[in-house]
């Protein structure tokens, strides 16, 4: 077993260093998701400014992966129109979802490409989605707050 | 490793104990032998309780009490035999109080609900459930429901610092309005051994019912109930087949014989009637009133093999070698910089399951590295988070021996521990 795949050293860097971590006080929606198996937590705002991803802002507990994919999401994701931003994330669940055979896009996904190896890795494939899973919340929730919509999001209770 | 081959409890013939169990001799991933250190979780299961289970289907398959011809008789035989085994290894005081669920969780569910229904031990608003903060979630949750169904107030004991149950409010705890005490005898996550007959006696003193998860305490401390003063011995103890060497989808409840009969049935069906009519039933006298459909057939055929395998070993030296490993894994772990135990530092007053915190890597970190060497432990909450909670951690790491354990597996875990560390790059 390639311990190294799992563990790349981005990964490593994102969890001893996670960026963007912290609540902040600008959001439309905080959601609080688990993964009930492990009891990993994060609770998440999103906010969103003309149409734009203008903050994630989050408090986590839970293994490197988890942690560090929080960090990467953080990264991709602030700043970008939101439709760009559900592309993103649409890649990178199908990156993890690809039970290794995926080939990520290192121009969309950037630092999320060193999550290859973690979807080798059935147990933890779950570990790498929970932030990813939560911002999507969020931000359909945050959507439907603003009517703020880039695209043609549905508004969802 | 020569001094440790000589650590006193030590079953004397573990070479030959582990040749009874076919899967310790797998490889995994990188050539890297099996260290199964998740024993809590589930057991391993020796090559008797495998044949015994693969004969019966081969030979003897039937349905059981209503077939009328001799495979059906065999089978009931076999069925009814997993019930002796059982009750020999419970030191029951009939055969009858020993029921067959699905697992430990429907064992505590049937006695949760039942409770709940009218009857002489029907619970109600005014009356008060009395739980532990240690409790596995399957302790938890049915009296959580009891409790919303009928009105009733949920309380629970606290922890003490040192992993032990909190005693001290006792007398607020357990009151005239207690109708039910439910804890568990040992714990998963802590390995907490409960004084069962202390608190026993302090709940029948006030006329409640005892409930006893005896899950992790099957597997290695010796039960005799017969041999327990009444007041001292539980109204019901449950457990689950799979952790006593046995297969999965089997579990036990035994209860006091006069109790179940007065109790309403649980789950209506075939096997747990007397007689039907469109308006009324009568029902089966116990065990079969709690048995409704085709049981578990081959399964209670396993566990009887299973406990009367534990038999011929024997609990007192199970339990000593589950110390000796116990005291062993303490000593090694306690060597590693950053860790920390959670619950009892003494062996002899706890079970064979070690949760540990290390600092600055996460459970799953090092269940993933330790798993990439061949070390098989548990990493998370372990169905115990609000215990997890008490001691402010969110999961804990979690290595659990049985009576195939040898102390050269636990060099492997403390080595695994290390490497970790250094995988880490802690310093």
């Amino acid at each position: 077993m390639d311990l190294d795949a799992l563990y790349q050293d981005i990964i490593l860097d994102h969890y001893k260093n996670p960026h963007g971590k912290g609540l902040r006080e600008e959001f439309e929606a905080e959601v609080h998701h688990v993964n009930p198996t492990c009891g990993d937590e994060i609770t998440l705002r999103v906010h969103i400014e003309d149409g734009r991803v203008a903050d994630v802002s989050y408090d986590s507990q839970g293994c490197s992966i988890s942690q560090a994919s929080a960090s990467v999401l953080y990264e991709l994701v602030h700043g970008k129109p939101v439709d760009e931003a559900m592309a993103i994330h649409a890649k990178f669940q199908e990156l993890m979802q690809g039970k290794g055979q995926v080939e990520p896009d290192e121009d969309v996904l950037e630092d999320g490409i060193a999550f290859a190896g973690v979807a080798k890795f059935p147990a933890r494939v779950k570990c790498a989605l929970l932030s990813w899973m939560a911002w999507k919340d969020a931000t359909v929730q945050s959507i439907g707050q603003t009517g703020a919509a880039g695209g043609n999001q549905e508004e969802k209770a | 490793m020569t001094a440790a081959l000589s650590l006193p409890g030590l079953l004397s013939d573990l070479a030959v104990i582990r040749q009874d169990f076919p899967i310790l001799e797998r490889t995994l991933a990188g050539d890297r032998p099996l260290v199964y250190l998740d024993s809590a979780n589930t057991s391993q299961k020796p090559q008797v309780v495998i044949d015994t289970m693969v004969d019966h289907l081969e030979r003897h398959n039937a349905n059981i009490a209503r077939a009328m011809h001799q495979l059906g008789a065999e089978a009931t035989e076999a069925f009814e035999a997993g019930r002796d085994k059982v009750a020999a290894f419970l030191g029951a005081p009939s055969r009858d109080e020993v029921i067959f669920t699905k697992n430990a969780s429907e064992a505590l569910n049937l006695v949760a609900n039942v409770l709940a229904w009218k009857g002489p031990f029907q619970v109600g608003e005014g009356d008060d459930v009395v739980i532990t903060e240690m409790e596995h979630h399957s302790n938890i949750v049915p009296w959580q429901l009891l409790s919303q169904r009928t009105g009733a107030s949920l309380k629970w004991f606290g922890l003490t610092d040192g992993g032990e149950l909190d005693l001290s409010n006792i007398d607020e705890l357990i009151t005239e309005r207690t109708k039910v005490v439910a804890f568990t005898w040992v714990s998963n996550m802590l390995g907490t051994i409960n004084p069962v007959a202390e608190l026993t006696r302090r709940a029948h003193a006030v006329g409640a019912l005892v409930v006893v998860d005896a899950s992790q305490a099957a597997p290695q401390l010796p039960i005799d109930l017969s041999a327990m003063v009444p007041e001292e011995r539980p109204d019901f103890v449950v457990f689950t087949g799979h952790k006593v060497v046995g297969p999965t989808g089997i579990g036990v409840l035994w209860g006091r014989g006069d109790l179940l009969e007065q109790l309403p049935p649980f789950l209506g069906g075939g096997e747990m009637i007397a007689t039907v009519t469109m308006e009324k039933s009568t029902y089966a006298g116990i065990p079969h009133r709690f048995e409704a459909g085709t049981p578990p057939i081959v399964e209670a055929v396993g566990l009887g093999a299973a406990v009367e395998y534990l038999g011929h070993i024997g609990l007192d030296r199970i339990h000593a070698h589950e110390q000796a490993i116990t005291a062993y894994a303490l000593e090694g772990l306690q060597t590693i910089k950053g860790l920390t135990v959670m619950g009892p530092l003494d062996a002899t007053q706890r079970g064979g399951a070690i949760s540990f915190e290390l600092e600055g890597v996460h459970p799953h970190d090092i269940a993933q590295v330790l798993d990439s060497r061949g070390v098989a432990v548990r990493a998370g909450h372990h169905c115990a988070k609000p215990a997890h909670q008490r001691f402010g951690v969110q999961a804990s790491t979690r290595m659990s021996s049985y009576l195939y354990t040898t102390p050269a597996e636990i060099d492997a875990l403390v080595e695994g521990l290390e490497y970790t560390r250094s995988y880490f790059k802690l310093g």
